[in-house]
């Protein structure tokens, strides 16, 4: 145990990997301190340059940078009311409100804080339930790791925002994207219209690169656009007051990293929503809920902690079991299976190292986020000016490139236009995009269970249900898909018999 | 854009009866009463499903959802011009890379766009050489993509 959390240090101290990570923290930091820039769409240009690391060092700079923009996102929702990425949008009017009363420095020093002692948290958590979960997940067959899939999606569908037939329409996009391509049971090509290109199937970097950073160029355009107007006022000392601060919240930072945690490992609930659900409950539980929204830092502490949380939470079912807990791990867990890291709890037992090597690294990036995000707020009044026009062809370009260097052809370019559209009609029509994501990486691992399942089981649909596990994991999901309407429908009978 | 829920609802209906169709011509594994187009044929039942009921509640509010609604950026030609142009763009790359090179078509590409945005013609053009030499560089030297010379496969650095 002990030479492999060694060897696992060795594999992160090593000049290149530190020098990526650095690299890469830099890069999430002015990605997360841009207005529509999102922590998403920095994972999405980044995958193209780490297609060609090793993995440990491609893992490293996705942890680094994602936790880098969650905390950059605090920045201009903190001195513009505009959060930089939606992870911040919880709080950005109660830390403008105290920008206004001319706390900045306290609400960004607290957010800093906040975010490194979330990201510990949830790196904490991470690295103790992972291995122990794994080792459970070892004895899963088809049949579980089917209703596992299930599970994740259908939760994904639920969680999403809006209505949730167009959340089940979007994951359904996607799994049928994933259809395209020489078929994994029988080696028959389907829906490739002849097509060479289209028998490898679409690949999942120019998809995610067009559905997460395509569509935002897209929508850019289509928006309306005003100058930002920095503040003048010069950023001071952050962390001068913040003792007391912490000290007084020192139960809602705790409580702010456990939900952040929590809600992360739920399929597809995200950092976003993790801050949303602690900045609620922090109102709730507070002795001063009046203050809320008057600037009142209490609600930033939760919050700022939950949503570096939540990132490292999300990667507990995506290590385990492949099944991504927000649109990041999904992007994710792609690239594991392009560096032959194949996410499941046979990785624990075959690859270790490399295991504690992320943990290592979730460790690493959130303590390096204390300098560096310093560093970020500082020169926070120079990025903010920084002509968004500009950035919008660049990033353009950085796509095109990205789509193309994966097999070296146009049609990657191709794919990554076509489902950039498509997302962009989706998105403006309230079809949320990261269900289909989810279908994308997903839908080869749910039909190769599903028809491994089906092959043994010789068809009975029982089969589905003969492991203890699985019968319960199929209950829950068939639960989560037929509970809701059956009430809705009992309630509607009880209202109509009652008006009857 | 926004579209009545109904447009999709039927769009969807369509789309699945072509997808069930298609994938019932599948030929069938040998041996296996489950050939690949069973996976196929689920997803586009459930879409089938999806449609059917967004056409019901689409049909339902179309008192109060037009079945198209243009946004306000719409009306406004200048704003259509730049967002038909990302497209374009990029299909004007796919079209002539491979015979102009990635540098002459990303710096056509980003010069026509940043002037677009409405850049100055300097900065316009200062900004598409150094970012056009900066991510060649990267990709093609350090990452060894073979991004294509096209014309200037005489002089390639």
């Amino acid at each position: 145990m002990m030479d492999i959390f060694l060897t696992a240090l060795g594999l992160i101290f090593t000049p290149y990997v530190l020098l990526v990570m650095l690299g890469a923290a830099l890069f999430g930091l002015f990605v997360g301190s841009i207005p529509g820039l999102t922590a998403t769409m920095a994972t999405a240009l980044l995958v193209p340059i780490t297609f060609f690391m090793d993995p440990v060092p491609a893992i490293a700079a996705i942890v680094t940078t994602v936790a880098m923009a969650i905390f950059a996102g605090d920045i201009p929702g903190c001195l513009l009311r505009i959060p930089g990425t939606p992870a911040s949008a919880a709080y950005a009017d109660e830390a403008h409100a105290m920008t206004l009363k001319g706390q900045a420095e306290k609400a960004l020093g607290t957010s800093l804080v906040c975010a490194v002692i979330g990201g510990l948290i949830g790196s904490l958590v991470l690295a103790t339930t992972a291995p122990l979960l794994a080792e459970f997940a070892i004895q899963f067959s088809s049949f579980e790791y089917f209703w596992l899939a299930c599970l994740g999606l259908s939760c994904a569908v639920m969680i999403s925002t809006g209505s949730m037939v167009k959340g089940a329409v979007s994951l359904l996009i996607g799994l049928f994207i994933s259809t395209i391509g020489i078929d994994i049971t029988a080696g028959y090509p389907r829906f490739t219209f002849g097509s060479v290109e289209m028998m490898g199937g679409i690949s999942f970097i120019p998809a995610m690169i067009g559905m997460f950073a395509v569509s935002e160029v897209l929508r850019y355009v289509a928006s309306s656009h005003e100058k930002l107007q920095v503040p003048q006022q010069s950023i001071g000392n952050i962390f001068r007051g913040l003792g007391p601060v912490l000290g007084r919240y020192k139960l809602n930072l705790l409580r702010g990293g456990v939900i952040g945690t929590a809600i992360g490992i739920l399929p597809g609930a995200g950092a976003d929503i993790a801050a949303w659900v602690a900045y609620a409950v922090s109102k709730k539980c507070s002795r001063e809920p009046e203050k809320f929204g008057s600037g009142h830092v209490e609600g930033l502490v939760d919050a700022g902690c939950a949503n570096n949380a939540g990132l490292s939470g999300a990667w507990v079912p995506a290590i385990v079991f492949g099944i991504p807990g927000d649109s990041i791990t999904a992007i994710v867990i792609g690239v594991l299976y392009m560096k032959g890291m194949n996410p499941g709890p046979t990785v624990f037992l075959n690859q270790p190292e490399l295991i504690y090597a992320v943990f290592v690294a979730f460790f690493l990036a959130n303590i390096a986020l204390l300098p560096l995000g310093f560093l970020a707020i500082k020169l926070a009044r120079q990025v903010l000016r920084m002509p968004q026009p500009v950035l919008m062809p660049i990033i353009l370009l950085f796509c095109l490139v990205g789509a193309f260097a994966i097999n070296n052809t146009v049609f990657g370019i191709s794919i990554m236009l076509v489902l950039g559209l498509l997302a962009y009609v989706m998105e403006e029509n309230g079809f949320p995009i990261a269900p289909t994501i989810l279908g994308i990486v997903l839908g080869a691992m749910l039909e190769d269970n599903f028809m491994s399942s089906m092959i043994k089981s010789d068809g009975d649909l029982m089969g589905f249900f003969s492991r203890p596990i699985a019968l319960v994991l199929g209950i829950v999901t068939l639960s989560i898909w037929f509970l809701p309407p059956v009430i809705r429908a009992l309630r509607a009978m009880k209202v109509s018999r009652s008006s009857w | 854009m926004r579209l009545n829920d109904a447009v999709f609802g039927i769009a969807l209906l369509l789309f699945s009866l072509a997808v069930i169709a298609y994938a019932r011509t599948f030929p069938a594994t040998y041996g296996q009463r489950y050939g690949p187009d069973l996976f196929p044929v689920l997803i586009g039942g459930a879409l089938a499903i999806c449609g059917l009921l967004l056409t019901w509640r689409g049909w339902a509010a179309r008192r109060s959802m037009p079945w198209i609604a243009l946004g306000g950026w719409a009306q406004d030609r200048g704003k259509v011009l730049t967002f038909a142009l990302i497209p374009a763009g990029l299909i004007f790359y796919i079209l002539v890379s491979d015979f102009l090179g990635f540098v002459p078509t990303a710096l056509l590409l980003l010069f026509v766009l940043l002037r677009r945005f409405a850049v100055a013609p300097v900065a316009s053009l200062a900004i598409a050489v150094v970012t056009t030499l900066i991510i060649h560089t990267i990709f093609a030297r350090f990452l060894l993509v073979p991004l294509p010379w096209g014309l200037l496969q005489p002089v390639a650095w």
